[in-house]
């Protein structure tokens, strides 16, 4: 049993807005939640390069394929910052995505959809990495310190992914009409997936509670999406294009009221059976079993030449 | 476009070459985003792969300057298989780990050793590019030299699977020593550089790592291949075109 003084102790430094730091004592759940939260966005960070790797040659001018390039890479730095700072929770990198390999672990789901068309760039980077943003602007105030500090450099980036694939789209929406029409699609395609983004409404949500209390989280998953929504209608007018939603409503209060998210097929793509999420893990799993002899040589190499030092 | 560059002069055949060597390497490197064997390494691959796509949009500028009437964009996309004028190596594809990291180093060394000749370069503007690539490639050549050392010096299978690979892609490598009349022009112009004094250093040089690797420097090819320079490629080049070229050529009106 946890002694209820260091409960209580641990609460008031949280109320008080202190970070905690990797070698504080804290609760085991409060451990256990951020092992699990902070894991599944390392994730998600690398298994989103590839939607977008799957156009990098394609890229249609050298501006693009460089903005392209440079995106994937600043995503996999996400990744790496997230691992080292998952890490001082005292479990490995290769712990990790064993687990992910496992299915124990788990990466964002709007990753689980395929991207057909160069308007799939547009829309991930405006909606998935504006989503993206929206919830880690927030998280900028977690209460662990070092997940909180790799927010901070992180959503410096993404907010130039956010601009850059709203720019593919407005490019394509005043194109020729098939530009206009995959754009039109890209964005019926990527709506919903980034508003489930979110996460489940704050009453079907198990961890919400627990996670507020204790600062580990800041803002409820209905509070985050309507802030997208707000941010995101207006720019999908801007272009002339449509909200995917005919029920998407201006209210007097200057937000939108829309038509509410399809669960069942949140919780099926949840559970592992979206478009692409066999697609996504063999793809993972196939790249680190094919480095694995890469890997043993590179430790093999680094022993020696230890041993020479010694 | 075949007409105009049927008529194109020696500068701007020299400088195709140096920009298609390095755009068709870049987006091989490319396509192996998120495949590396650790995150790390994914990262830095796709970073070089970017550098090389920057020194070839430079190139392209320039071209397109000299010329007048085309776009970079038109150069790096809007061409048939025989008017891009890469050497045959880089467009090999990405068999593995050990192909990759051999094709870069024999690649690195080759475009270190040019570069540090070119930044002497009467024509200003391939000067001046020579020098600030020179930075990145100096940390390029770094990197695939450590990679000998690993993979040469590190288990056996790794010490296989890079000999295997450098035996392989050792026939393409005199392309990049042969002088024709273009690199004798430029040459004699003050522009260009003595592939000739470049291939006895470069000899030098990937023999002492290949040995410091415990590797073998494969026999002198029989066969060997000059074609690319002149627009003669390998199986391999129509297919990663098509990906290149994709978008360009199924929607030519279209801006993106
Ligand atoms: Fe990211
Ligand atoms: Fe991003």
């Amino acid at each position: 049993m946890e002694n209820q003084k260091r409960l209580d102790e641990f609460q008031a430094k949280i109320d008080a807005g202190i970070k905690i730091e990797p070698k504080d004592w804290m609760p085991d759940k409060y451990r256990q939640t951020l092992v699990r939260q902070m894991s599944q966005h390392a994730h998600s960070e690398v298994i989103g390069m590839q939607p977008e790797a799957n156009w990098l040659t394609r890229a249609p001018s050298l501006r693009a394929k460089k903005i392209l390039m440079a995106k994937i890479q600043d995503e996999g730095g996400h990744g790496l910052y997230l691992y080292c700072a998952a890490e001082t929770l005292g479990v490995s990198r290769d712990q990790y995505i064993q687990w992910l390999h496992e299915g124990k672990s788990k990466y964002a789901s709007v990753f689980n959809y395929p991207s057909p068309t160069w308007a799939d760039m547009g829309a991930i980077g405006w909606l998935v990495d504006g989503a993206a943003i929206v919830n880690q602007v927030s998280l900028q105030r977690t209460s662990y310190g070092p997940y909180a500090r790799a927010m901070v450099r992180i959503c410096k980036e993404e907010s130039f992914h956010q601009r850059q694939g709203y720019e593919i789209m407005a490019e394509m929406a005043k194109g020729t009409p098939e530009q206009k029409e995959m754009a039109q699609e890209a964005l019926n395609r990527w709506w919903w997936p980034s508003l489930m983004m979110f996460g489940p409404h704050d009453k079907e949500s198990s961890n919400s509670g627990q996670s507020m209390k204790w600062g580990i989280k800041l803002e409820s998953n209905d509070d985050l999406r309507q802030q997208f929504i707000d941010k995101t209608i207006p720019q999908v007018e801007l272009i002339g294009l449509e909200v995917p939603d005919k029920n998407a409503k201006l209210m007097p209060n200057g937000s939108y009221k829309t038509s509410d998210i399809d669960w069942d097929e949140f919780w099926n793509v949840i559970k592992g059976n979206g478009p692409c999420n066999s697609q996504r893990l063999k793809h993972h799993k196939k790249a680190h079993d094919d480095g694995a002899w890469v890997r043993a040589a590179a430790e093999a190499y680094g022993k020696k030449q230890m041993e020479l030092v010694d | 476009m075949r007409n105009t560059l049927n008529k194109m002069n020696h500068l701007q055949k020299y400088c195709l070459r140096i920009a298609d060597n390095s755009w068709i390497l870049g987006n091989r490197l490319g396509e192996y985003s998120s495949k590396g064997p650790f995150l790390e390494e994914d990262l830095a691959i796709t970073n070089v792969g970017l550098d090389h796509v920057g020194l070839s949009e430079a190139v392209y500028k320039y071209v397109a300057e000299l010329d007048g009437t085309k776009s970079a964009d038109d150069y790096a996309f809007r061409r048939a298989e025989h008017e891009y004028f890469n050497i045959q190596l880089v467009e090999y594809p990405n068999e593995d780990f050990a192909y990759i990291m051999a094709r870069q180093f024999l690649f690195d060394v080759y475009q270190f050793l040019f570069l540090e000749a070119l930044v002497d370069s009467k024509d200003n503007t391939l000067a001046a590019l020579a020098k600030k690539s020179l930075k990145e490639v100096t940390y390029h050549i770094r990197r695939s030299t450590q990679w000998m050392y690993r993979l040469g010096d590190g288990t056996e299978e790794s010490h296989f699977k890079i000999q295997g690979a450098l035996n392989e892609l050792w026939m393409y490598k005199d392309e990049m020593f042969f002088m024709d009349e273009t690199d004798e022009e430029m040459m004699k112009a003050g522009i260009g550089v003595d592939l000739n004094v470049l291939k006895t250093k470069w000899e030098d040089k990937v023999t002492e790592v290949l040995t410091k690797a415990t590797l073998t420097v494969p026999e002198n090819p029989l066969f060997s291949l000059q074609y690319g320079k002149n627009g003669h490629h390998t199986d391999f080049m129509g297919y990663i075109l098509l990906d290149l070229q994709y978008l360009n050529s199924k929607y030519p009106d279209a801006k993106w």
